[in-house]
């Protein structure tokens, strides 16, 4: 499978989406730099974590005007599988590709660590691999991670069924203690409404192998892999 | 408005607030051949300070060890780099940035971890690891919570901007470092031999181009500052220190890589302290060429900039460049990519002066060699009356506690014994996925991707040994660090320090320094381990005297296949757990001292060399044949402490316990024998399986070895002494610092 992986100014886990798809899972890798439109024909295009643009003014606020995310909310338009992870969560969510928003995390600090979250649902490229109710170990490392969204927004999410993982404990109970940046209803990632765009704060970039104390995030990529690959779009 | 700068008349006043001394002006005279004007005297004053100088401290830095098989580039660099093999190095180093933190700590620590990562790039390596070594008054004290709160979240988001893993460190809690705190942040990167480059200019008609932020009145005589003591006016002296930003130099440091390794310069520079006047001369001298440039072609942040201003700034996030010939364009268009600031400001020369223009008229010219040849000075030294007393302390004044188990809770509970969770967690310390043994263990470990080859890697430091016995304490600071490596069973193969110490004008002080520069360089020698780089700070003083002599230890480890690492915590209920090394006999110089009984004086433990390096070789074979499941040294709190730390993992919010049952060997005092802090001692656990093969071998390496007891149960017993729940010892070590922290 092909990934175009974008690289902001301040993109600073490209390389580790690099490593994962290309060393670990063994795939195609195109690196895309924010000033070029062209995707290089993808089947996925990987928005990675980091500080774009410093996080200056809002995180993601000034990465959704590079001339690369207008490429890619046509590619998503057009039915492309796009993963957004941290600061790419951050960005999806300032282009408008997914509702909501990213605000600084209860408590106000940097937080990385390892955190648990539950599959909530399988039926989308980016989880089929997993279990509903399946609990993965994934790390996170991020000081804006506390989801929020209106009322009716978050009633959307769930009418549609877009709410794809939480924050859990290690038996998988989605728990007030198990929430480490203040997430709405622990909502640690979702989807858009034609569940071809994912984001999520934890990143399975950093879990893909057992040498890094983690294999889980390898299920988000096999789930990638494994998904149809009549997603892939023409450009 | 330049002419009117130009027009200041130097006096002894004058002279006297640059900091320089009446003889040292003489000196200037005499190198010119006329009376400097005030531009060309701002040059010599920052060049001249202790922190770009060394003038206090040359001589002695000459005794110690820098040559090895490993060691590519050596002291005198950015940075140090030593051969790791397959083709690849690491740079590392350290550097101190004490007095800025300690009038503005957000900034000053967040602007010590950007200088440390530009020596390290600025060598042509990728920064793949950070690390730093922190120390302050008493965490009770509010003003040092607010200074510790801001120094962490500092350090936190320059290299969690950056995408710099932070995965080791240390911090310290003690009087001696009130009003004074000690910020020292060290930086590794990873790079192939062929990618090295050096900070030299050459080539006569070569390009001098400087790139990153624009140039302001920020950090002016930075470097002076850092070399006086701090008193009340310091914190008039805020404009002294320079502001952050991360991102900026994440540009710049993909900017600088990109250029390095698409080969097109002849050398590089950061400006650190001293600014654009260091960079250029020292680029000068390395390079046994000149250098001139015009200042008009600086960019600069605000208008009416005098060249005395923008030569002294030390504005942060730019570098100085010489680019190969007909590379010049090349070089712009890579600053183009990354939107950076470039302006060719001017060439190199054969005349060996650096010579400064603005607009064309000359405003300053000087041989580029006398500003990096600061006079050497040998100060004088004496004895401190005191380190007598702390020799004739007697132990028996101390009376052995009944609750031994309550020394050890309070024990655990010390904040600088406690887990540093609370700082961890606010340092990213897994980008870039190579993070294999993260913050919590003896040293922390990172993969080489691509090969089997692993870095491990500390920082430590003891100044309270120091201030008892500076020559014994700093032999420990050294056996220590390396002792670290050789519990995650890894090769140390070389080091970078920083020596922070009082003012070296002070007889008392000098002494402290000589010692401990002897201890160092005799481990060093034991040890087989050179030093390739390093920092020095003095004048770290508050108005009640000079902080504890306090040398800094960052030590490179490494593992010819990482898959031999090995974490402190046990791993299995059932696992024998054998002390490598004797039981303590005394108390003198340890934290328990302190901590109970508030003394901080005594003998400090001794060091036996070989007795060490016997341990360390017992180690690697024990890491290498897979016949250790964990491996613990024994430091701050001595036995005791260590077991209860062998008891949980270090991973953050996922403290797993295991209890211990073990016998407590020796005879004498029992609080010697838990808390004591006798040194070359490690804790390990063995499978039953392995037992016999586990003793062969540390047996053969000469090391003294007793099985002490078994992995299990939910409590930690230690004879009759101690029986504690693990959660409970558990509880306190992970969450001082939080409460502390959240009152």
């Amino acid at each position: 499978m092909r990934f175009s992986v974008t690289v902001f100014p301040g993109s600073n886990c490209d390389h580790d989406c690099e490593y994962v798809l290309r060393d670990v899972e063994k795939q195609d890798v195109q690196m895309i730099w924010h000033k070029d439109t062209d995707l290089k024909n993808p089947d996925c295009v990987v928005v990675p974590g980091g500080f774009s643009y410093g996080d200056y003014l809002r995180t993601g606020a000034i990465a959704r005007f590079s001339p690369v995310m207008k490429s890619v909310a046509d590619f998503a338009a057009k039915g492309g599988l796009v993963i957004g992870i941290c600061n790419g969560f951050q960005i999806l969510c300032e282009a408008g590709l997914l509702p909501g928003a990213l605000i600084r995390n209860k408590g106000l600090k940097f937080i990385c660590q390892n955190v648990y979250i539950r599959v909530e649902n399988n039926q989308t490229p980016f989880t089929n691999a997993c279990k509903v109710g399946q609990t993965l170990k994934i790390p996170i490392a991020h000081g804006e991670g506390n989801y929020f969204i209106d009322a009716e927004g978050l009633k959307s999410l769930k009418d549609n069924n877009q709410i794809i993982v939480r924050y859990c404990d290690e038996k998988g109970n989605v728990t007030p203690e198990a929430n480490p940046n203040g997430s709405l209803e622990n909502i640690a990632g979702i989807c858009n409404v034609n569940r071809n765009v994912f984001g999520l704060m934890p990143h399975p970039d950093r879990s893909g192998e057992d040498i890094l104390g983690s294999h889980d995030g390898h299920l988000i990529w096999q789930s990638i892999l494994a998904a149809k690959v009549g997603a892939k779009c023409a450009d | 408005m330049s002419s009117s700068i130009m027009d200041v008349e130097v006096t002894p006043k004058v002279v006297k607030e640059h900091g320089l001394k009446p003889e040292e002006y003489d000196h200037i005279v005499k190198i010119l051949g006329r009376k400097p004007n005030i531009t060309e005297l701002g040059l010599y004053s920052v060049m001249w300070s202790e922190h770009c100088g060394y003038k206090h401290s040359r001589a002695l830095l000459k005794t110690l060890p820098t040559k090895g098989d490993k060691v590519l580039q050596g002291p005198g660099e950015n940075a140090g780099i030593m051969d790791i093999g397959e083709g690849w190095a690491v740079a590392f180093k350290v550097e101190s940035h004490n007095h800025p933190s300690a009038i503005e700590p957000y900034q000053g620590a967040a602007t010590g971890v950007g200088g440390i990562l530009r020596d390290i790039f600025t060598m042509g390596a990728r920064p793949v690891a950070n690390l730093n070594s922190l120390r302050f008054g008493p965490l009770t004290d509010p003003k040092v919570k607010r200074l510790f709160a801001g120094v962490v979240h500092g350090i936190a988001d320059y290299g969690n901007c950056m995408g710099i893993p932070t995965v080791a460190g240390e911090v310290v809690f003690d009087d001696s470092y009130s009003e004074n705190c000690l910020v020292n942040a060290m930086s590794v990167g990873l790079l192939k031999h062929d990618q090295i480059i050096r900070g030299k200019a050459t080539g006569v008609g070569n390009a001098v181009i400087y790139i990153g932020a624009t140039t302001g009145r920020d950090g002016i005589h930075g470097a002076t500052f850092a070399s006086t003591e701090i008193t009340d006016e310091s914190t008039e002296k805020r404009s002294a220190v320079q502001v952050a930003d991360p991102f900026m130099e994440k540009l710049l440091m993909e900017a600088t890589l990109e250029l390095i390794h698409g080969d097109l310069l002849v050398g590089i520079q950061d400006m650190g302290a001293a600014g654009l006047t260091c960079s250029t001369c020292e680029m000068a001298s390395r390079g046994g060429a000149g250098i001139e440039i015009d200042v008009a072609k600086v960019p600069q942040r605000e208008k009416g900039m005098t060249p005395y201003e923008i030569l002294l700034s030390e504005s942060q996030e730019r570098m100085l460049l010489v680019a190969k010939p007909g590379c010049e364009q090349k070089v712009h268009d890579v600053l183009a990519k990354w939107d950076l600031h470039a302006a060719t400001i001017g060439v190199v020369t054969d005349t060996g002066r650096m010579i400064v223009k603005e607009n064309g008229k000359l405003v300053a010219d000087v041989p580029a060699d006398s500003l990096t040849e600061a006079p050497v000075y040998h100060p004088a030294k004496s004895e401190p009356a005191i380190l007598k007393e702390y020799k004739k302390f007697d132990e028996a004044t101390v009376a052995v506690p009944k609750d031994l188990n309550e020394v050890l809770e309070k024990l655990m509970a010390d904040p600088t014994i406690a887990s540093k969770r609370w700082v961890y967690r606010q340092y990213d310390h897994m980008v870039r996925s190579n993070t294999l043994i993260r913050p919590g263990s003896d040293a922390a470990v990172i993969r080489v991707k691509g090969t089997q080859l692993g870095l491990a890697m500390t920082i430590d430091g003891l100044g309270s040994y120091c201030a008892l016995d500076p020559y014994e304490g700093a032999k420990i600071v050294v056996a220590e660090a390396a002792r670290n490596i050789a519990c995650s069973g890894a090769q140390a193969i070389g080091m970078t320090d920083c020596l922070n110490f009082g003012n070296p004008e002070k007889p008392e002080v000098y002494y402290y320094f000589d010692r401990v520069i002897a201890g160092l360089g005799d481990a060093c020698r034991a040890f087989g381990i050179p030093i390739t780089g390093g920092n020095v700070s003095l004048y770290n003083e508050n108005p009640t005297g000079a902080i504890d002599p306090t040398p800094i230890v960052g030590m490179m480890g490494l593992f010819q296949n990482v898959e031999n690492r090995v974490t402190q915590w046990f791993k299995k209920e059932g696992d024998f757990i054998y002390l490598l090394g004797e039981i303590g006999q005394s108390i003198g110089g340890s934290r328990y001292l302190k901590v109970t009984h508030g003394k901080k004086t005594g003998l400090c433990p001794t060091l036996n060399l070989e007795t060490e390096l016997k341990l360390h070789k017992s180690l690697k074979a024990l890491a290498e044949s897979h016949l250790i499941q964990s491996a613990h040294d024994c430091s701050d709190g001595g036995f005791a402490v260590a077991l209860a730390e062998s008891c949980f993992t270090g991973v953050t919010h996922e403290a797993q316990v295991l209890g211990a049952t073990v016998t407590l060997l020796g005879t004498g005092r029992v609080d010697a024998r838990l808390f004591g802090e006798a040194q070359s001692r490690v804790i390990v656990s063995v499978k039953p399986s392995d037992a016999v093969k586990f003793e062969e071998i540390v047996k053969k390496n000469g090391v003294p070895v007793e099985r002490i007891g078994v992995v299990g149960g939910a409590e930690m017993v230690i004879g009759s002494e101690v029986k504690l729940p693990v959660v409970k010892l558990a509880d306190l070590f992970f969450t001082s610092i939080e409460k502390t922290m959240a009152l």
